[in-house]
């Protein structure tokens, strides 16, 4: 569906554009006939045939947007969420990384719930967080409900100005029990990357072993909410930027967790900062219930200990199987 | 039977209706309005005292009248409207230490109720989307209003170990907007120019001054036991309101904001401070089922219905004014 809409989308814009600035090189059917009056007739319709009446409802709906944008009149949820901007505006800039950068490969959505809370966590990896906005791509163009997944990030994240921003905008808010618990009792999807730094931080010889999993907070928000959690392994990320090393010194200095370097950067400048295009799979597994756990397992840290150590080991497994189908890292 | 109520802080805007809207209450039998400053244009209904809370009279003013609600609005949130902040801070902190001692040697006190603010909680990257009660700040405030209210708050829960048979309530409130409200927050969105910090939106959170009423009427009534956050449902984003209001909005990056924003308006109530500026990175929410549950209070107005109520001067105002 969502597919189809950026398809239906951009031949109408480009039919906007050209209307404005003259007769166009690429000949489709004249928008308005009784502008050209010699026009020859077009013997047949190309595949894409877009009615002046599509373009107008999309114009409309584009001039909405742009007009609520100017008067303040969208609206967000309590945690600063604008699914508006988020679908008409941030994903259609992600979407190409998506599709044809990563050529992300998607399996597994049938075990995300359509309209449930349930808590995603997955894998971490490749120095910028691009597993996450991937993840969240994945679920909002390829699941039937065309879900948005509400991510729990660190504090750095929300301290950072515009990603900070954006974050919360996007809809993700700080990695803390009140507010994992807040989203998954809203009937919420939430993303969580328990290795967290760890994870995308991790040197390129460590690639696919997960790292420390917290202190299993995440488990215990799900035991709480009675939520599903879904284990997800994602490969692919790893060998954007191959982190060969990490300049602990530089990393203080800037006040960062790490500071990578990789092949390309910091040698190319702002070139070596763009990802290598290796090609991505995202598996989301099977749901491990939650719901079936004495009252106070959330505060059994036997319990927790032993979910999250399940939950990791089946990340762990699923990202050796995806290994072994992935023919080449750039495919 | 009724009951004797003392309001602090009546010659003030929130304390002289607050003090107004008790009188009329048909449970309440004598309000008594203390303040330094007699009202202007007098309270219909309500005994005025002039005296200061920071004077120990205070105590005999209650004994003698047999109070058994007090009602704390006495405090002052910006140093101008105090002549100062070493005076602000000493209205705020020694007046409400005043009180409570006061309210300790009374006997017949039952009841406790003290306008706080959620300022206390403070703002920052750390904060969890919204704040329950019980949650400790996780960037405590350090200066001005919310440092003395923190203060406040600590004595106001000192005062309830000593006396565990008064029942205390502190309101946490969200950003108080009306159409007559005049606060550090009404300043900064109506200035000319509105300068932002570049690269943050945080989500705000109001209460309509109608609402902070009723809050507090509620509390009076209610005895609800404890803190309790008061907010308009929903958030505005920092960015929503001001296209909201139609202001032009300067960006600038926040390490120059505040003096951008003293060049542009010199002489406003504007809060600039260190406090000031990390709510406008970083905003703040509230969690308010203990006001539903507890205080069983629902706001009259959401959040954007307070803040278009203030930007239109009080024409959308469903309730009456109970001031003249």
């Amino acid at each position: 569906m969502g597919d189809a809409e950026i398809i239906r989308l951009s031949p109408s814009k480009a039919a906007r554009l050209v209307g404005n600035t003259g007769p166009s090189p690429e000949a489709g059917p004249p928008p308005r006939p009784k502008v050209r009056k010699v026009a020859p007739p077009v013997p047949s319709a190309p595949p894409e045939v877009i009615t002046d009446k599509e373009i107008d409802r999309t114009d409309e709906s584009a001039l909405d947007f742009v007009r609520t944008r100017f008067d303040g009149r969208f609206e967000v949820d309590d945690f600063g969420f604008d699914p508006e901007l988020t679908d008409k505006v941030l994903l259609n800039i992600i979407r190409p990384l998506y599709r044809s950068w990563f050529r992300v490969e998607a399996t597994g959505l049938e075990n995300v719930p359509s309209e449930s809370s349930a808590l995603v966590v997955a894998n971490h990896s490749g120095v910028i967080a691009f597993d996450s906005v991937m993840a969240q791509v994945a679920l909002h163009d390829e699941h039937p409900a065309h879900r948005h997944l509400r991510m729990l990030g660190a504090n750095l994240v929300f301290q950072t100005p515009f990603v900070g921003e954006i974050a919360r905008k996007a809809g993700h808010t700080l990695a803390c029990h009140p507010d994992a618990e807040r989203l998954l009792r809203a009937g919420e999807l939430v993303g969580v990357w328990p290795e967290g730094f760890k994870g995308i931080g991790k040197p390129f010889s460590q690639r696919y072993k997960l790292q420390r999993f917290g202190r299993g907070g995440f488990v215990a928000a799900a035991l709480r909410t009675g939520a599903p959690i879904i284990p997800t392994a994602i490969v692919g990320a790893e060998e954007t930027y191959p982190m060969i090393h990490n300049s602990k010194t530089i990393a203080r200095i800037l006040g960062l967790p790490y500071f990578p370097i990789t092949p390309t950067f910091p040698w190319l400048g702002p070139l070596g900062m763009v990802p290598l295009p290796s090609k991505w799979f995202i598996h989301f597994g099977e749901p491990i219930p939650t719901d079936d756990y004495p009252e106070g397992a959330a505060d059994d840290p036997m319990v927790v200990f032993n979910l999250t150590d399940q939950v990791r080991e089946q990340i762990q497994q699923t990202l050796y199987k995806l290994l072994v189908r992935r023919q080449s890292v750039f495919g | 039977m009724g009951r004797i109520v003392l309001v602090t802080g009546v010659s003030r805007y929130l304390g002289g209706r607050m003090a107004a809207l008790l009188a009329q209450d048909p449970d309440v039998e004598t309000v008594i309005g203390v303040d330094v400053l007699a009202p202007d244009p007098g309270v219909p209904g309500v005994q005025i005292v002039r005296a200061d809370i920071r004077n120990p009279v205070i105590a005999k003013v209650m004994g003698e009248a047999r109070v058994d609600t007090v009602v704390h609005m006495g405090t002052i949130a910006t140093p101008r409207q105090a002549g100062g902040r070493s005076t602000m801070k000493e209205i705020n902190v020694i007046g409400t230490m005043q009180l409570l001692s006061a309210c300790q040697r009374t006997p017949s006190v039952e009841s406790l109720v003290v306008k706080s603010t959620s300022a206390v909680y403070g703002s920052g990257p750390k904060d969890p989307a919204k704040f329950a009660e019980d949650m400790e700040p996780r960037h405590p405030p350090t200066s001005g209003w919310p440092k003395d209210s923190v203060e406040v708050e600590s004595y106001v829960r000192g005062f309830s170990r000593r006396r565990p048979d008064v029942s205390v309530t502190t309101l946490r409130l969200a950003r108080v907007l009306g159409p007559r409200m005049r606060t550090s927050m009404t300043a900064y969105f109506s200035m000319k120019v509105v300068p932002t910090p570049l690269g943050y939106d945080p989500r705000m959170q109001f209460v309509h001054e109608d609402d902070v009423l009723g809050a507090i009427q509620a509390a009076v009534h209610r005895r609800a036991h404890g803190p309790i956050n008061v907010a308009g449902d929903g958030v505005l984003l920092l960015s929503q309101a001001l296209l909201r209001a139609g202001r032009p909005i300067l960006p600038v990056i926040a390490p120059l904001l505040p003096s951008v924003g003293r060049a542009l308006a010199p002489r406003s109530l504007v809060d600039f401070s260190t406090e000031g500026m990390r709510y406008l990175q970083y905003g703040r929410a509230l969690d308010t089922t203990a006001m539903r549950e507890n205080l069983g209070f629902v706001p009259a107005y959401t959040t954007a219905e307070a803040f278009s109520d203030f930007l239109q001067g009080g024409r959308t105002s469903q309730e009456v004014n109970t001031v003249g």
